[in-house]
């Protein structure tokens, strides 16, 4: 027996999924394209300053020239 | 399936329904205030962010617009204008209005914190909350005073759009504010005019039905003089210029007579033509705002190439 019987609700439905695939198929570009303008934006770099953690590469040098970065520290760099 | 067993289902949405739900007319007037707001504003947004501000003021406007439905469904299934919106059609269930109207507020106003500023997405906040909460729920069937203060709702675009290119609210974004805040109640009182049963029969308190036909009349008038120096004003700050001032002139100048000509009419005079004075004057309304936003768009191209704004001064 064929159960492939098309009504017209099938149709108004899939129209409805297709809409709303499509809005968040859009909703998706979108965010993906501001995180794009964002970060191109503000570089990489200042980002690593929200992992909560120090990073020491991203402190200014201390006075007397003295960078607090564990690499160089102590160099006189 | 059979043809017996989906009928239940012939009444179901069809997406339109859904986007019906978010008042496009309505908002289409909010994405041209808001990108007006926007594009005037001393600074340049990433047109990606830009882009993004607009959609969701857009969307956060139709929000407030589903959540309006869900709570005027029974006024609107009274009135003749209204009674084939969804709800009262019977082809959207009112808890999805409500889930709709909530969800794409949370929605809007986080993606409009997080493209632009806070202070945008908090304008934003605030103003589905006065849209949805004060004039829906409480003002509309409170006092006839409803549209006045209920205006300040569709009045907040503009204003933030330029908070979100700017993160701060100046005197020009005030202005756009009080230019559209104070042309709503002529705008509206004159379409009550002139669909002057519906809203009686719908028990809303629109001026016409608790203080008279005369005395709208005459609030329109009040209102339309009181609107002139706001709009003239607004020429004279930074996003001003020769070009919208001449504009301003002449809309207001044609805006004010027309409201003279309601304000003299007797009612069996305009019954007689079929309200034609209000008719004319409620289709000018429009130009009037649109024509306003238009010019201050025009004297912000002209400053980008270098030409016309404040400097003429």
């Amino acid at each position: 027996m064929a159960l492939k019987v098309e009504h017209e609700l099938h149709r108004r439905r899939r129209g409805r999924n297709v809409g709303l695939a499509l809005l968040l198929a859009g909703f998706v570009v979108l965010v993906l394209a501001l995180t794009v303008v964002k970060v191109q934006r503000v570089g990489f770099a200042p980002l690593q300053g929200y992992d909560h953690v120090v990073q020491p590469t991203l402190v200014p040098a201390a006075e007397g020239g003295r960078s607090l970065d564990p690499v160089t520290q102590g160099r006189g760099n | 399936m059979t043809d017996t067993s989906a009928r239940q289902f012939e009444g179901e949405a069809r997406f339109g329904d859904y986007v019906a739900l978010l008042k496009p007319r309505v908002m289409s007037l909010v994405v041209f205030t808001a990108l007006v707001g926007l594009l005037v504003a001393p600074v340049r947004l990433h047109p990606v962010e830009a882009f993004a501000a607009i959609l969701f003021i857009a969307i956060g406007a139709g929000a407030s617009g589903a959540l309006n439905m869900w709570w005027d469904a029974d006024i609107d299934a009274r009135m003749r204008r209204t009674a084939k919106r969804p709800i009262p059609a019977g082809v959207v269930e009112p808890g999805e209005a409500l889930a709709i109207g909530v969800a794409l507020s949370g929605l809007a106003v986080v993606m409009l914190g997080l493209a632009t500023n806070l202070l945008a997405a908090a304008l934003l906040a605030f103003t589905i909350f006065f849209y949805a909460v004060i004039y829906t729920m409480w003002l509309k069937r409170w006092t006839p005073q409803n549209i006045v203060i209920g205006g300040a709702a569709g009045a907040f675009p503009p204003m933030i759009g330029w908070a979100a290119a700017t993160g701060s609210i100046s005197l020009e974004a005030v202005l756009m504010f009080a230019l559209i805040f104070m042309w709503t109640p002529p705008h509206f009182w004159a379409l009550a005019l002139f669909t002057r049963s519906d809203y009686a029969e719908a028990g809303v308190p629109m001026l016409t039905v608790t203080h008279g036909r005369s005395v709208t009349r005459a609030h329109i008038l009040a209102y339309t003089l009181a609107l002139v120096p706001v709009a003239l004003g607004l020429g004279l700050t930074s996003i001003g210029g020769p070009i919208y001032l001449a504009v301003s002139l002449a809309l207001n100048a044609r805006f004010v007579l027309g409201a003279w000509r309601i304000w003299r009419r007797e009612e069996t005079e305009a019954e007689a033509d079929g309200y034609r004075a209000e008719k004319l004057f409620f289709r000018d309304s429009l130009a009037y705002l649109f024509l306003h936003f238009g010019a201050l768009l025009a004297e912000a191209g002209l400053r980008m190439l270098g030409l016309g704004g404040a400097t003429w001064l």
